[in-house]
């Protein structure tokens, strides 16, 4: 798997595949980027998790807060890693102990790890690493391009309001040129 | 299925530009509206906080302005852009979220004359200095830079001169010194040169000019390259540090590869209020779909005229990039190989009459301060733009006695060299 790039269909895929979302490293702080991120989930439908030692047993944005990914009590569709690149490596490993194991391990941007992402990988996990699933949400949606933001994407088709727990603000741009 | 990278003339039509999701209108519409309501309380949040894409107000986002941010980003092959009201505005907007009282500019010499004004007076009282490079002298760059310089300024083709810059090697010298190289693409635009493949972070427009191309609209974009590291110096507060107006929100932290274009709009545009209108956004969009087609016609009219005057018994010096005889020739082959452009200046014989003569005669070329235009232009800079100005500023600033600028248009080349014709045959030998 090349993690220079990915293409549209891959991260798209992940998007629409999951639903629970494991955060490691979510704030309880509203100007910190995993704030943001949570929250934007969460509007979107996602069943998102937090996962904070030194918030644990409190809650951020109304989900109860978890210390470490083994104590979430349910299965995790993806984890989410709002660590450095070194902490995400250590991350993995929590993830790999996980019984059922996540579909996918996603690095937030500014995070790489190739050594764990090779890790996972052998487990048959999909890895995304240096994006955010905000940005990539936004982008695929065309949302962001309400703020001038280059999405990548053309259509000619009509974008309409997708049913769903995804209800992702326009239709998937599946009509690519 | 692979993602296939669309073509330049495609992205000039379909970039930002999906049928509108409401009404399924092909053309993006004009939102002509200053505000747009909230779903809730929450949303009304999540939109001020930042945390959602969306619209609260034309000031700070409209969605016409959105789809021709969108469409330059694309076509210049930035993380995303910024619409403004004007070419000056982008300008004034980029440098303030870069800029400190007491930092500096180190700019190159040959700029729009708005441009030197711009930077040499309304920016001091900002606290901003501006040091004048060599535009021809890549390492007359380097000796001006101190550990106050926050970017460099060139145009990559320059107004009105012809002056092209080596992109490259000013970029390497940015690149090393680790500020923001910023390019001024109006005279090129992306169909000739795009300046963030020669390692440009910044990109700027007057969309007035060629993008909207038929002389009816005000506009200008900030295009964020998507490449500068804000915080690795710690020069950039604006990005790098946590920023009262949202909290301590820390932009570079929170947005990433187009964290330079939020900062331009929540900062700049939000505080400053240069912000384009909906229609004029529409048409410099409308503009934009054809600017593959137009800008080949402009250059392509401009060196059939450019080598017309060359050989004219009127006319001393023509100055334009793409005659091989042009000083400029070597780099309009390497950044701009398609052409040269459609702005370039000649020296009529017989100087400040003789230019007078010239503009008061033509009779297809528009006598006006613009370029740009699908109609050809003409101005006498030293009996117009620059006539304040001694004989020595004039010269020294490119504008002498004998100096005409020339903005072709894209009407038929026969005519614009009949009219030129007709008009220097009134000047007396
Ligand atoms: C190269 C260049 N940059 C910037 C500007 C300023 O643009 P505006 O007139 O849209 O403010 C101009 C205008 O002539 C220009 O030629």
């Amino acid at each position: 798997m090349n993690h220079d790039s990915y293409q549209d269909a891959y991260i798209r895929g992940i998007l629409d595949e999951v639903k629970t979302i494991a955060m490691i490293g979510a704030s309880a702080n509203s100007v910190r980027p995993s704030y943001f991120v949570l929250k934007y989930l969460l509007a979107k439908g996602y069943d998102v998790i937090p996962i904070n030692p030194g918030q644990a047993g409190k809650e951020i944005l109304g989900q109860p807060v978890y210390g470490k990914l083994a104590d979430v009590p349910r299965p995790i569709d993806m984890v989410d890693v709002f660590r450095n690149s070194e902490a995400a490596g250590a991350v993995v490993d929590e993830a790999l102990a996980l019984s059922p194991l996540p579909k996918v391990i996603w690095l937030q941007l500014g995070i790489r790890n190739d050594e764990a992402a090779a890790r996972a990988e052998a487990a048959g996990i999909k890895v995304v690493m240096n994006r955010c699933p905000k940005i990539e949400y936004g982008r695929l949606s065309g949302e962001i391009g309400w703020t001038g933001v280059n999405s990548r994407t053309i259509s000619s088709k009509r974008p309409v309001l997708q049913k769903g727990f995804q209800h992702r603000g326009l239709r998937d741009l599946k009509e690519k040129i | 299925m692979t993602d296939r990278i669309p073509g330049f003339s495609t992205l000039a039509i379909h970039a930002g530009a999906q049928p509108d999701p409401s009404t399924g209108a092909r053309v993006t519409p004009i939102y002509q509206t200053t505000a747009f309501v909230f779903d809730d309380v929450d949303h009304a949040a999540s939109l001020f906080g930042l945390q959602a894409f969306g619209n609260i107000y034309t000031r700070i986002t409209n969605p016409t302005t959105a789809a021709l941010e969108e469409r330059v980003a694309a076509l210049e092959g930035g993380t995303a852009a910024l619409a403004t009201a004007s070419g000056h505005a982008a300008q004034l907007l980029a440098f303030h979220a870069m800029m400190m009282p007491g930092d500096n500019i180190v700019a190159a010499n040959k700029l729009y004359g708005g441009s030197i004004n711009q930077l040499n007076h309304s920016f001091k009282s900002f606290g901003w200095e501006v040091r004048w490079a060599e535009a021809t002298d890549p390492d007359s760059f380097t000796a001006l830079i101190d550990d106050r310089t926050r970017a460099i300024f060139v145009e990559s083709l320059a107004n009105p001169g012809g002056v092209l810059v080596d992109l490259d090697a000013i970029a390497a010298i940015a690149r090393s010194k680790g500020i923001p190289f910023v390019v001024d693409n109006t005279l090129a635009t992306p169909y000739l040169c795009r300046p963030i493949e020669h390692g440009a972070d910044i990109v700027l427009h007057s969309l007035t000019k060629f993008m909207g191309g038929h002389g009816n609209s005000m506009g200008g974009v900030i295009v964020d390259g998507g490449t500068f590291d804000w915080s690795a110096s710690g020069n950039y507060p604006m990005l790098s540090k946590p920023r009262p107006e949202y909290n301590g929100m820390v932009l570079h932290e929170t947005f990433g590869n187009f964290a330079f274009a939020i900062a331009c709009r929540v900062l700049g545009l939000r505080d400053l209020g240069p912000a384009i209108s909906p229609m004029n956004s529409f048409l410099i969009m409308t503009g934009i779909e054809t600017l593959p087609l137009r800008m080949q016609r402009h250059c392509d009219n401009a060196l059939k005229v450019a080598e017309h005057l060359k050989s004219h018994d009127k006319v001393d010096w023509v100055s334009y990039a793409g005659l091989e005889s042009d000083p400029y020739y070597g780099l309009h082959r390497k950044y701009m190989p398609k052409g040269a452009g459609s702005v370039f200046t000649f020296g009529v014989k017989g100087g400040y009459d003789a230019g007078v003569a010239l503009v008061s005669n033509v009779q297809l070329f528009s006598h006006l301060a613009n370029i740009g235009d699908t109609r050809s232009l003409i101005i006498h800079p030293a009996s117009t733009t620059h006539r304040q100005l001694t004989d020595e500023q004039k010269t020294a600033a490119g504008a002498g006695p004998d100096v005409v600028r020339l903005s072709i248009g894209l009407e038929d080349v026969e005519d614009l060299i009949a009219d030129l014709d007709q008009a220097l045959a009134t000047i007396e030998a």
